[in-house]
């Protein structure tokens, strides 16, 4: 039994045969060959709607670039009072340090934009249906520590921006009664925003999200591996001999392979050409900037705050508004719920005006705010 | 045995995909090679702003230690027999003013183990404490203990008021 396993994970005959003892001697101990043969044997299906499959690997490939220009950016940044003065210092003084900086802000914008079109495509293609539920739920999660992951990054540079932006970010929760205040102020360490909240959220950021982050993201590609890719409806319908599929190695990995070179050049070319900006260094006793906005992924959520403030009087525009986010997000949770297994029956299309509906809310809301921001200059 | 020579051709005579395989570069090796210079070039271009951002303070120190001249404000009214450190470009080094009232100013870091050295009046000499090395405060000749080499020596002038150090 031992025998005629292990010689059935030989090495390739082309290799060194030294190589070849220690790869048997790794392997033995390892398992690496389970691995490989499971690589070899796992198929992607190929259909009209493949294209799709690729955006989850170009939001992992972003987040791989994140963590990489994360780890240098730490080499030079400083949390704390010095914030602002080590963010210039990157950018004006490092050499590359502007490249650095930029790649890392694009590739957050890039990453989240990426996120989005995964999980659309996911929805409109039923993929969290039985058994992929998790694989759906994890995703969500994925997706909200990523905003996360955003907000907390948005503060580091200290500059004028990032600190109001921050500023009216963070009096959002404080509109919930009772814990609302109290909580607001635990996370900003005070009732401003100070170096207090720079470390807080430096920590977040760098060590707290990522340990959050990393296991979910594990666990969300170990369902795509356990579970196989979803497929759309009209492949399913077809008998298992019609289906189309191609080897996942190498033929589907050069191809993302590929896909993960034009995201490369994608980002290296927005990186290059629009460096990210440092607005001036924040100021509290100075006013607003007039153009303040969040990042384009809260728009949509900062205009209907703004939407739901005109409506109600004081603060009960935002906690309404809350509410409206909060059932909005648990509808989107409880999607495989609603529609399980249905083919085409009534549910799997009121699911889809459903996503059509979100896609509507979200891009008029993310338009109307950008458009109204002019105006108040 | 043959099949595991390194030098064996990738693409042998006869193979199905090598079609051009008369000249020196068949269509497979082509590729190879077409790939091996694109991924080099990919290579390059993330590893030079990459190294060249890792080594900018390598290259600012480099900068700020090509420094020749430094010069001291108040260090006239530095008392005989007695020592001050200041920075030459990015190390520290050592003024002394003896005695007699003649100058001295040598690189202060230990040529042992790098350490900061200090002047000990009582005894005129320089003094290295990590490992108790001595050194003349004249002329940074290693007297005693550990130190391989003499401190290096800078040039003083007196002008305008103002102690001027240059290197030798």
């Amino acid at each position: 039994m031992e025998k005629s396993s292990s010689a059935e994970r030989k090495p390739p005959a082309t290799v060194h045969p030294l190589v070849g003892a220690v790869y048997q001697w790794v392997d033995d101990r390892l398992g690496i060959s389970d691995v490989v043969k499971l690589a070899t044997k796992k198929r992607v299906p190929e259909h009209g709607q493949s294209f799709w499959y690729y955006w989850g690997g170009i939001t992992l490939f972003f987040f791989i670039v994140m963590c990489l220009s994360g780890v240098l950016l730490l080499l030079y940044y400083r949390p704390g009072d010095s914030a602002y003065e080590s963010v210039r210092q990157i950018t004006y003084e490092i050499k590359f340090g502007w490249l650095v900086r930029s790649i890392h802000s694009w590739a957050a914008n890039l990453m989240i934009l990426s996120a989005f079109i995964h999980m659309f495509s996911a929805f409109f293609m039923r993929a969290y249906r039985m058994p992929r539920e998790f694989t759906w739920w994890s995703g969500i999660g994925l997706l909200l520590l990523a905003m996360t992951f955003g907000f907390s990054g948005y503060l580091l540079p200290m500059d004028d921006l990032a600190y109001f932006a921050t500023k009216v970010g963070l009096s959002i929760p404080a509109v919930v009664p009772v814990v609302g205040p109290w909580v607001s102020d635990l996370i900003r360490g005070g009732p401003e925003i100070t170096s207090y909240t720079v470390s807080r959220f430096f920590a977040l950021h760098v060590v707290v999200m990522p340990a959050l982050f990393i296991p979910l993201l594990m666990f969300h590609l170990g369902l795509v591996q356990k579970n196989g890719m979803s497929m759309p409806e009209s492949e399913l319908e077809k008998p298992e001999a019609a289906r189309k599929s191609i080897p996942f190695f190498p033929n589907f990995a050069m191809k993302d392979l590929g896909v993960w070179l034009v995201a490369l050049n994608v980002l290296a070319l927005l990186a290059a050409v629009f460096p990210w900006a440092l607005g001036p260094a924040a100021d509290p006793l100075m006013p607003a900037p007039m153009d303040i906005h969040p990042e384009w992924y809260f728009m949509s959520s900062f205009q209907v705050l703004k939407i739901f403030g005109q409506i109600f009087p004081g603060v009960t525009g935002e906690f309404v508004a809350l509410g409206v986010f909060k059932l909005g997000l648990l509808l989107w949770f409880l999607v495989p719920f609603f529609d399980p297994t249905t083919k085409g029956g009534l549910r799997a299309k009121l699911t889809t005006y459903f996503g059509i509906l979100t896609i509507v809310i979200l891009l008029v809301t993310t338009i109307w705010g950008y458009w109204v921001l002019p105006a108040v200059h | 045995m043959s099949e595991e020579s390194p030098n064996q051709p990738e693409c042998p005579k006869g193979a199905p995909d090598s079609d051009e395989n008369d000249g020196p570069l068949d269509r497979r090796g082509f590729l190879k090679l077409a790939a091996g210079v694109v991924g080099a070039g990919y290579a390059a271009a993330i590893g030079y702003p990459v190294y060249r951002y890792i080594a900018s303070p390598v290259e600012q120190a480099a900068m700020a230690s090509a420094v020749t001249e430094v010069t001291l404000d108040n260090a006239l009214s530095l008392p005989l027999n007695s020592s001050m450190i200041f920075k030459f470009g990015t190390a520290p080094a050592i003024l002394i003013h003896h005695a007699n009232d003649t100058w001295t100013a040598l690189s202060a870091v230990c040529t042992h183990l790098g350490c900061t050295v200090n002047y000990q009046p009582e005894n005129n000499v320089i003094f290295c404490p990590c490992h108790s090395g001595v050194y003349n405060a004249e002329t940074g000749a290693n007297i005693s203990g550990p130190p391989p080499k003499p401190l290096k020596q800078y040039q003083v002038q007196i002008s305008d008021g103002k102690v001027v150090i240059s290197r030798a």
